[in-house]
């Protein structure tokens, strides 16, 4: 299934979902119950934070006996380094020109 | 207002470059110079000045950038806005001196992947988010 950039951006224009999303990232493989611990937000409310995550590509889930688990996907996010790494080899590349003008300055 | 600074993205390239900052100064505010190593300008260096960097255009992109020095800091710093197909950013150089020289830092800040409500929320810096973000995306294939 083909995820445009725009759920990528979305889902974590949220500060919950973006801290779910990193913890997943940080400390693999998690339980809805583990990640709502500590969260300060209520279970209904981060399962639905994962929904979100999850359509967008982010998350993935398996279901075991009662429980659900979810871990980080990070290749998802590649839209959003992609977009962001055309203007940092931008200026990568034009300050390589910027040294060897230097060089060839007067002082 | 949206606290912008919080919710934005900016991109940073940092380099130590073996020469003073005053030399590397010329390069970023003489217009003749800045054309050899980043676009064709009429930069000058005045707040409050319009110019704009122009190239050949592109397939997806006129080729121009609409800009305005927003500060000047004779070699230490140089700010100006960065106009370019509807997104506005903002360029801020700085220039540090080193021992062996000067280290070179340009921030470009102001992405707004989706200029729309869904920002509007979010408080946590996308720059400590991305900082976070290194060793994830190091893992990508």
């Amino acid at each position: 299934m083909q995820r445009t950039p725009d759920a990528v951006f979305k889902s974590l224009a949220d500060r919950t979902r973006r801290t779910l999303f990193e913890r997943l990232c940080r400390e693999g493989e998690q339980t809805v119950r583990m990640l709502t611990d500590g969260s300060g937000v209520s279970q209904p409310a981060v399962s639905k934070h994962l929904g979100v995550l999850k359509l967008a590509g982010l998350v993935r889930d398996r279901h075991e006996g009662r429980e659900t688990h979810y871990s980080a996907h990070p290749q998802a996010l590649k839209p959003l380094v992609d977009w962001m790494g055309v203007y940092a080899a931008f200026w990568s590349e034009r300050f390589d020109r910027l040294e060897d003008l230097l060089k060839r300055m007067d002082q | 207002m949206t606290d912008i600074a919080t919710e934005t993205l900016s991109v940073v390239i940092e380099r130590d470059i073996a020469f003073p900052p005053e030399k590397i100064w010329r390069a970023l505010t003489q217009p003749h110079l800045i054309e050899e190593w980043l676009m064709k300008n009429d930069f000058r260096p005045v707040v409050g000045h319009h110019f704009s960097f122009r190239m050949d255009p592109q397939p997806n992109w006129n080729g121009v950038v609409d800009c305005e020095v927003l500060a000047i800091e004779p070699n230490k710093a140089l700010s100006y806005t960065w106009g370019s197909m509807g997104m506005k950013t903002v360029v801020t150089l700085t220039l540090t001196p080193t021992d062996t020289g000067t280290h070179l830092r340009m921030e470009q800040s102001g992405f707004r992947p989706e200029q729309q409500q869904n920002y509007q929320g979010a408080k946590y810096g996308w720059q400590r988010f991305f900082a976070n973000l290194e060793q994830v995306v190091a893992r990508i294939d």
